[in-house]
């Protein structure tokens, strides 16, 4: 099984070839160029460098989102554009389960933030099993991702009352929020994981797969992104405001 | 039967609210022309939201280019380049044909060629009349663009006139909801216009002070905008059908116009139209009478091939690949990407 990683829901742009048990390769950016611009030249250097043939690719991996609606977008239609051209499946990944992923192994609680901007985070807690000896323990989902305040999440994790790692680009935003309303221990993950990387996507990919087979697989022509949010003229507009503001521009076609 | 020179090229164009591919062989024959419009959507909203067309661009874009494959009969392997429209658009709606273009490219070893969204819809014209060379003049009027464009040869051109405020097709949507008459406007008013008097109301004619050839519409628009609250303030009832067709007549004569004399002075014998707003009827047919009293040959598409659609860009990109123009991986979607910006290694 051989897994072609998207990631570009947040600040890094990245990408990884996870062939059976062996990372083959993984690039990840965090620069100011925007993920558009990098993301397939870092597909094709990967390309380049380990000599890949495309065709010998099973599936192509990436995170689903919530994050950066754009950067979600340019990761999904670059996905399926592949998954066309090569007539492979994808197997989307979660983006908060993706990033807890990182923290594999660690005997508490992993909640990932993510900035959500208006007074939110995208957030969700896991745990990991604890490992039969000789084999891979499992990530276990305490609570799935979804878009809350900084405030609901440290209160549930309050009523959970055990040492937690908090990862994510919501940290530096809410780091003083939590430390003044936090009652368990916690601490800060350091920079090598406490963002997306591709190579957690390829391989919490390569583990739906192990655990379900095909069953993982989702047609590039259907896939659709997890925003978790509605556009806000949606929301606007069920709330009955004027949407007019969100209108870029008329157009005129017949 | 397809020669060994044949090009055949899979376009794709998002760059607002059609998410649309074609297959183009040498430029002008279209295999296909597939085009998923989102209009109904934005209509609830009375234009088009950015953040919604970019979402509806990504669920639709495979199935798009997926059908313009089959309707045209083709497999990857008879693909011979891949284009995309790169700019001038929305950005978050042209990323996402840009980023699958560039997965497709990259996924089938296939060269890419970014093209500009104006470049396509002057393009359409070659597809149009399979006669038709430059140089010629070319109005490309649309909801977001209004250029008096120079096409002097394959890929090069000079923009002559460009608007100083609002599109052209931005205008007609405007006073369309000024009016009542609701979303798109380009085809509502042209529809109401055709039951009212064109000169029962005497809107400006918008000038630019130093320039012959740019466009202004802002003051047309507030002029309508006046005198509908006039009315309002009088309590005195308006004619709607008037209103539209007097608002039309006002824009059509300006950009027929400033066309004309461009062909004059810079001795064009071809005219040609390009544009969702070439669609509007009163323009084509006072364009087509300026050109016959001035002996200039006409061009228009066929309304299908003024709106947004690929095989306009499948047409442009031809010419790029003629020239050997490729565009790298690292292409981007530009919002503001100008006719000359450089867009091939």
């Amino acid at each position: 099984m051989k897994i072609l990683a998207i990631e570009t829901s947040g600040k890094v742009c990245g990408t990884a070839l996870l062939d059976g048990d062996t990372l083959v390769a993984e690039y990840n950016v965090q620069y100011k160029k925007t993920h558009s611009q990098s993301l397939v030249p870092m597909m094709d250097e990967i390309k380049q460098m380990v000599g890949l043939e495309l065709g010998t690719v099973d599936a192509i991996a990436l995170t689903k989102g919530p994050g950066s609606f754009t950067g979600i977008r340019i990761g999904a239609a670059t996905a399926k554009g592949l998954g066309l051209a090569l007539d492979r499946p994808l197997i989307p990944v979660p983006t908060v389960d993706a990033i807890a992923y990182n923290l594999y192994g660690t005997g508490g609680l992993v909640c990932p933030i993510m900035d959500a901007r208006r007074s939110q985070v995208y957030t969700g807690t896991y745990e990991f099993t604890e490992a039969e000896s000789g084999k891979t323990s499992v990530m276990r989902t305490i609570r799935p991702q979804c878009v809350i305040s900084i405030e609901e999440t440290v209160d549930a994790l309050n009523e959970l009352n055990r040492d937690v790692i908090f990862p994510g680009d919501g940290v530096p935003v809410y780091r003083d929020r939590i430390a003044e309303m936090a009652e368990f221990g916690y601490s800060f993950a350091p920079s090598h994981l406490a963002l997306q990387r591709a190579a957690a996507t390829a391989e919490l990919a390569m583990q739906y797969w192990k655990e379900s087979g095909d069953k993982c697989f989702v047609d590039a022509d259907s896939f659709r992104p997890e925003y978790l949010r509605v556009s806000q003229a949606e929301r606007e507009r069920a709330e009955g405001i004027d949407t007019s503001k969100v209108v870029k521009r008329g157009k005129t076609n017949q | 039967m397809l020669t060994k020179k044949d090009v055949t090229i899979l376009a794709i164009e998002s760059s607002c609210d059609e998410t649309a591919a074609a297959v183009v062989v040498n430029g002008r024959d279209v295999l296909s022309d597939e085009i998923s419009s989102q209009i109904d959507i934005h209509t609830l909203y009375g234009g088009v939201v950015p953040e919604i067309a970019s979402r509806k661009h990504t669920e639709r874009i495979n199935q798009v280019v997926r059908k313009s494959m089959e309707t045209a009969g083709k497999s990857f392997d008879d693909i011979d380049a891949i284009a995309v429209t790169c700019g001038p658009g929305l950005v978050g709606a042209l990323l996402i044909g840009v980023s699958a273009a560039k997965a497709l490219a990259f996924g089938t070893g296939k060269p890419l060629i970014g093209v500009h969204h104006i470049e396509g819809h002057i393009s359409a014209n070659f597809i149009a009349d399979k006669t038709l060379e430059p140089p010629f003049v070319c109005l490309v009027v649309s909801g977001g663009h209004t250029n008096l464009v120079a096409v002097k040869g394959y890929g090069e051109y000079e923009i002559l006139g460009t608007t100083r405020d609002d599109a052209a097709g931005e205008a007609f949507d405007k006073v369309a909801r000024a009016i009542g008459l609701g979303y798109p406007g380009g085809p509502k008013i042209d529809k109401a216009a055709k039951q009212g008097n064109p000169h029962a109301i005497e809107f400006p004619r918008g000038k630019v002070a130093d320039s012959v050839y740019d466009f202004t519409f802002s003051g047309i628009k507030s002029s309508v905008l006046n005198y509908l609250n006039e009315r309002d303030m009088k309590h005195e009832s308006v004619n709607v059908y008037d209103v539209a067709a007097s608002f039309q007549q006002a824009v059509v004569d300006v950009l027929v116009s400033h066309t004309v004399a461009a062909a004059d002075e810079y001795h064009f014998t071809k005219l040609a139209l390009a544009g969702g707003v070439a669609s509007n009827s009163a323009l084509r047919a006072q364009m087509k009478e300026a050109c016959e009293a001035k002996g200039i040959t006409f061009y228009c598409p066929p309304p299908i091939l003024c709106t947004d659609n690929a095989a306009m860009i499948g047409c442009a990109a031809y010419y790029e690949y003629l020239k050997g123009h490729e565009s790298s991986f690292d292409l981007n979607a530009i919002p503001n990407l100008q006719l000359g910006d450089k867009i091939y290694e």
